[in-house]
């Protein structure tokens, strides 16, 4: 029997900020990275199974899929992880509390969002270039 | 006052009859979810350089990447905060939007066995090319 009692929050009546964007990510990141675990998990069993099995998992890695899959596992590590520095610190009571969500009191706090934001993309961009590199110095 | 034999101000009678309620270990997996967050910060931007460096490596290479002992211990610490951490978050995110008795039950159930297979999966591949593949190095 499905409870039908309203859920809270109730997302229509709040204005929009980038914490909200935040913290949706950082859920889906989660979720997503979750999924990350069971290729961890399949890696690791096929390099201990045999050559044709680490080759099986290789090879997925470099399919179309296995690549925009494996990108996308890498942002969302890297946002996950740089989003959840933020929370550690705000968890620690960093720069956390009513007076600085104020923007005349401290500027930077909403601002930092968009920061983490795009540190994760930018960070997601290098290891994608140093990888590509590699993968081309090893080929030549 | 009381209405309730034992109810003192707003508690609860619920609480009085259950002992102490729902305190004092409710805050133990918020606690290892921020535990185990803090150890995968260094531990995944380890993991990141580790597997940039494998990708593209041939199996024997492999072997002898994982058979090193500093890389295994540390990546069955990686696993073990992995699956934990991520079955802390996946606990949340089936309490917040779950609310069919049964259906929430059963995920929760099948979160820890799924989590559990998956650390111990990972766990004992790492061993086994650790005790057994160091020849390949």
């Amino acid at each position: 029997m499905p409870n039908s009692r309203p859920l809270s929050p109730h997302l229509g009546i709040y204005r929009w900020r980038i914490n909200m964007l935040q913290s949706t990510l950082h859920r889906l990141t989660g979720l997503f990275l979750c999924l990350g675990a069971l290729l961890v998990a399949w890696g690791l069993v096929a390099a201990a199974t045999s050559d044709a099995a680490w080759s099986r998992f290789v090879a997925f890695c470099g399919s179309w899929i296995g690549l925009v899959l494996l990108f996308l596992w890498t942002w969302s590590l890297l946002f996950h992880l740089v989003n959840g520095i933020q929370h550690l610190m705000r968890d620690a009571g960093v720069n956390y509390g009513p007076a600085n969500r104020d923007r005349t009191h401290d500027p930077v706090y909403w601002s930092a969002g968009w920061a983490i934001t795009a540190i994760s993309v930018v960070l997601t961009v290098l290891v994608w270039v140093l990888l590509l590199v590699q993968a081309g110095g090893g080929a030549a | 006052m009381s209405a309730y034999p034992g109810q003192e101000g707003l508690r609860d009678p619920l609480k009085v009859a259950r002992g102490m309620g729902a305190s004092r270990s409710g805050v133990r997996p918020w606690w290892l979810q921020r535990v185990t967050a803090v150890a995968l910060v260094p531990l995944s931007i380890w993991f990141l350089f580790l597997m940039g460096g494998v990708l593209h490596a041939d199996y024997p290479t492999v072997l002898g990447t994982i058979a090193q002992p500093v890389h295994a211990i540390f990546l069955i610490a990686f696993v073990v905060c992995l699956f934990w951490h991520g079955a802390l978050g996946l606990q949340v995110i089936i309490e917040d939007y779950v609310h069919t008795r049964w259906l929430a039950l059963t995920l929760q159930i099948a979160l820890r066995f799924g989590a559990l297979l998956g650390a111990l999966a990972g766990t004992m591949a790492i061993l086994a090319v650790w005790l057994t593949g160091a020849s390949y190095y």
